[in-house]
């Protein structure tokens, strides 16, 4: 008899047996007082807001939604989904114009993608980021991520016949970022699919996985992302047969695992077939396919595990692919966050918390001296970039740079 | 994925399985379901009486010094337990009176170290106490959410204000031989216990506060980080939910992260822990082994699992799986050929001693040389 059946709660806060565990690491716990840390906002909170949601505290919106107390997590609590899934369900705060803007990453991209050498050069002005600093509270401090003048869709689409040619075909999700911010990164995935025999198509119509619209108080909007994307995956998974493989790690996760907890949209018939192309090539290698590597690669290269990688437990793809490289030099950084979360970084109030957070890693980072850091997300790359100075790059990238073209 | 060993479970146990077989230039994993029981480690492993050369040297290369000095330790309750070897910040004393006047000192608003149970356990054995509260500023801070003024996040402070705290008690100290403190030093800057003992005039023991422990976290991010250094894959936050086993021999487990990604290996160990860490679930019938469904060993009449007298020995406490000689687990009344169980898994031999950490050390040495045909 499975007694748990019948018993199983929400998040499975009810196997929470209090040992603090998650308390211990929370990034947000050690540097923000004002937040009341995993253990409270998650399973005991949740308890009071049962009873009554007058227990709600908006001091949640300090988490993160890094799920690091999930994996820290002796008794499987899902800590953070608790934490989101209170604040999607209490928080009824209609988001700021400056979180609206910083969470619909792919209408920034198609608005300012055209313009992209003014926005580019008007973005990294001290000026401009006086004024967003006092009219949206986006701090000053902050680089902003560049905009590419053409996309990678329409660089893709350029490339059809020749990519339909190969004998084995994936749809790539690419993700705002490679679109409209780095192309190169999805150029780079090409190159290395390529080499594998493998082509490479776009789904019908991708849009924004939506976390950034999660975390910021859009769940609405974020649902309707969820819904579009999954019929997206659905129509190459059920009805092309395809495999569907990402760059980002965030993406990733979002689109397999924050789709049913928080937004409750059902990708059962696609999760199994949407893979991190790491994942995906170190399968293939696994198998038996073989990669031409440069005689006279060498690289110095330190890997940090995204938040995001942690959870889902894939980072060891990345790990082994890097490893295997002839003339990498690997060394696997401490499992520390960087600190930007996505948007949260960005905004005024959590910038000196968010630095703070990305202390610990950063010294790390210092003390290895690497020629790159390797890491499959986006917003860390600009996190590291910015604060450390080091050059951030996906482990796609390092194996298209090793291998022979 | 292939590895030469996978280690199912990430405490004590598992870590020094995995160190001792990387160490032997074996590819190995560590599969954990989420952190361990070194979150709640005294800091003294109470059955290990001997000295042993082989575990000293396996911690020291890891970062974590012990000492080997048979005696008592001191608990957090004010009593004393018999001990030999220990965490170097953890003090090891011949006789229970290891000092003619005590002075005390907690952190006010933090609940977690028991202060006045402390003083009178150390008068009972005639030790004269003052217990005294440092009000730090920088600590009023953490105070804004009461629920978190715990172990870990005054150990965080502590890394930066140490010296300022020695200087406090200094003023503080009258004509006391010993300073007891709580164990919230050393978190990620190790060398801070030895420079306080350095700076305060009169012998310093750090004595343990509520969970999580602080040296306790120390010992498992050096540990991990010597597994991951000596080339060891560590899995964490995954959890095997199946096992591929053929006559006999486990070929495969499946994880909740990796699914269809099966992680192969020519021998296994489990070291899932005991009931905390679910490595033994009960429920209204049985106690048994969810990985691999082996055999426990545990008394059928569920009146039979508990003694009404709460501090005595538990029986339940000696239910674990069923092993042969060598530590292979038995499944179905017969081992499997490559699966060795170590730990608490396999129910503790003295909980009343604490032998937990002592045995999570001995077993995973001794399936480690199993594997490696030693």
């Amino acid at each position: 008899m499975k007694l748990q059946e019948y018993t199983e709660s929400k998040h499975n806060f009810e196997e929470c047996m209090k040992c603090t565990v998650c308390t211990a690491y929370c990034p947000v716990l050690q540097v923000n007082p004002l937040y009341p840390g995993p253990k409270q906002a998650g399973p005991d909170g949740e308890r009071l807001r049962l009873k009554d949601p007058f227990f709600f505290n908006k001091a949640l919106k300090y988490c993160l939604n890094c799920k690091r107390c999930e994996v820290a997590c002796p008794s499987g609590v899902n800590v953070a989904d608790l934490i989101q899934s209170a604040r999607i369900k209490y928080d009824h705060t209609p988001p700021k114009l400056r979180d609206q803007l910083l969470a619909s990453t792919d209408f920034m991209g198609k608005l300012a993608r055209p313009f992209a050498p003014i926005v580019n050069g008007v973005t990294g002005l001290g000026v401009t980021k006086t004024a967003l600093d006092w009219t949206l509270a986006i701090d000053h401090r902050r680089s902003f991520p560049k905009y590419s003048g053409r996309s990678f869709e329409s660089w893709l689409k350029h490339r059809r016949k020749e990519q339909a040619a190969f004998p084995e075909q994936v749809a790539y999700f690419h993700g705002c970022y490679v679109n409209y911010n780095y192309p190169q990164l999805g150029k780079d995935l090409v190159k290395v699919l390529n080499a594998l025999g493998v082509g490479v198509q776009l789904l019908e119509k991708e849009k924004c996985c939506g976390i950034a619209m999660i975390t910021n108080g859009m769940s609405a909007q974020a649902t309707k992302h969820a819904v579009h994307n999954v019929e997206q995956l659905r129509q190459a998974v059920v009805d092309k047969g395809l495999k569907v493989v990402t760059t980002s790690s965030t993406c990733t996760f979002t689109l397999r695992d924050e789709y049913p907890h928080l937004l409750g949209v059902d990708n059962a018939s696609v999760r199994e077939s949407l893979l991190l192309a790491t994942r995906f090539i170190y399968e293939k290698l696994e198998k038996g396919a073989t990669l031409r590597f440069k005689p006279d690669f060498h690289k110095k290269v330190a890997y940090h595990t995204p938040c995001h990688m942690e959870k889902m437990g894939w980072g060891i793809f990345s790990e082994k692919l890097l490893s295997m490289i002839p003339g990498v030099e690997f060394t696997l950084l401490d499992s520390n966050c960087c600190g930007i979360a996505g948007t949260y970084g960005f905004k005024k109030e959590n910038y000196e918390v968010s630095q703070a957070i990305g202390e610990p890693l950063f010294a790390q980072i210092r003390s290895v001296n690497p020629d790159v850091v390797a890491c499959d997300c986006e917003t860390c790359k600009w996190q590291i970039e910015m604060s450390t100075g080091y050059t951030v790059m996906n482990p796609i990238s390092i194996l298209a740079e090793a291998i022979e073209s | 994925m292939k590895f030469d060993s996978v280690i199912v479970g990430g405490g004590l146990s598992g870590m020094v399985a995995g160190i001792a077989l990387q160490k032997a230039g074996q590819s190995t994993a560590i599969i954990s379901t989420g952190q361990n029981a070194l979150h709640f480690f005294s800091g003294t492993f109470e059955s290990l009486l001997s000295p042993d050369k082989r575990i000293q040297t396996l911690f020291s290369e890891a970062g974590v010094r012990l000492h080997y000095s048979p005696g008592v330790r001191l608990t957090p309750m004010g009593t004393f337990r018999e001990a030999a070897l220990s965490l170097e910040d953890i003090d090891l004393f011949p006789t229970p009176q290891f000092a003619r006047k005590v002075l005390i000192v907690n952190f006010l608003g933090y609940h977690d170290f028991f202060s006045s149970f402390l003083a009178d356990g150390l008068e009972k054995q005639g030790m004269q106490c003052r217990v005294r509260f440092l009000n730090l500023p920088e600590l009023e801070k953490l105070e804004q959410s009461p629920s978190e003024m715990r172990s870990v996040q005054i150990a965080r402070t502590m890394d930066r204000i140490w010296e300022k705290v020695v200087q406090e008690i200094r003023v503080l100290l009258k004509d006391e031989d010993a300073v007891v403190l709580p164990q919230v030093f050393g978190l990620q800057d190790f060398s801070v216990p030895t420079r306080i003992r350095q700076g305060i005039p009169a012998r310093v023991i750090f004595a343990g506060t509520l969970p999580p422990s602080v040296p306790g976290i120390r010992t498992q991010i050096l540990l991990k980080r010597r597994y991951q250094l000596l080339g060891g894959s560590y899995l964490m936050g995954d959890e095997v939910t199946r096992a591929h086993i053929h006559d006999g021999v486990v070929h495969s487990v499946v994880t909740k992260n990796l699914e269809q990604h099966y992680i192969e290996a020519s021998h296994f160990i489990l070291a899932t822990g005991g009931y905390f860490s679910k490595g033994l679930v009960a429920n209204p019938f049985q106690v048994y082994e969810p990985v691999f469904g082996l055999d426990v060993d545990f008394k059928e009449d569920r009146n039979e699992w508990y003694n009404p007298a709460f501090a005595q020995d538990q029986p339940y406490m000696h239910f674990g799986v069923k092993t042969d000689a060598s530590l292979r687990a038995l499944k179905d009344g017969r081992p499997l050929e490559n699966l060795y169980a170590v730990g608490s898994v396999l129910g503790q031999t003295r909980p009343e001693f604490g032998s937990a950490a002592g045995q999570a050390i001995l077993t995973a040495l001794a399936a480690a040389d199993k594997i490696l045909g030693l």
